[in-house]
């Protein structure tokens, strides 16, 4: 499923309001949560999951080309884990109760 | 503070200019979208943000790691996340601080 086709299920099924408002509201929300982690701050949502930032110390790497060492300064790299709910829904439990 | 739903809604009320209650519906409907596209085994792709995707996973042994007893790991689905490339390069610039 693609971005696109999110916003039409989502339009679909909140037919009061406007496809153009759904489509702005999808990008709006994805922004959002972009700039959240860009800024450092985790994000927490209950039955879905979190995203934090992981961090990747800094390390020697190669020119594979050359094979000359180039320093690699260290980074951070975003982290989704999957919430109870999501997790259960995916292996096909009963998460009615979560 | 981490970012949550609420935060999402106020940000949609404020910039969309959806109402208080149309805002929450939105924030919802969005995450169940996602959570039911991937209990029917569709991987979901926003471009610039990153793709959700599905694994399935053998089983294979565990351990109890309280007692020690060796007890296998079912098989199961899981969903793994792939950051886009432009949410990657904009999380690697961040400096770093307490946050996390």
């Amino acid at each position: 499923m693609t971005k696109s086709e999110l916003i039409e299920l989502i339009a679909a099924k909140q037919q009061h309001l406007a496809y153009k408002d759904v489509e702005l509201a999808v990008k709006t929300l994805l922004e959002h949560m972009s700039e959240s982690l860009a800024t450092g701050q985790r994000i927490e949502i209950r039955g879905f999951g979190s995203f934090s930032l992981h961090h990747r110390p800094p390390r020697i790497g190669r020119n594979p080309k050359t094979g000359e060492p180039v320093a690699l300064p260290g980074k951070y790299v975003p982290h989704f884990k999957p919430g109870k709910q999501l997790r259960m829904r995916v292996n096909g439990e009963d998460a009615t109760n979560s | 503070m981490a970012l949550t739903k609420a935060d999402m809604a106020e940000r949609l009320f404020e910039e969309v200019g959806l109402n208080k209650r149309e805002a929450k519906e939105l924030v919802e409907s969005f995450f169940e979208e996602i959570r039911a596209a991937l209990e029917d085994g569709t991987s979901v792709k926003l471009s610039g943000f990153g793709n959700f995707d599905l694994r399935d996973k053998s089983e294979r042994p565990g351990r109890n790691p309280k007692t020690g007893e060796e007890i296998p790991i079912s098989a199961r689905r899981v969903v793994t996340f792939r950051p886009g490339q432009k949410l990657k390069s904009r999380v690697e610039a961040y400096a770093g601080s307490s946050e996390q």
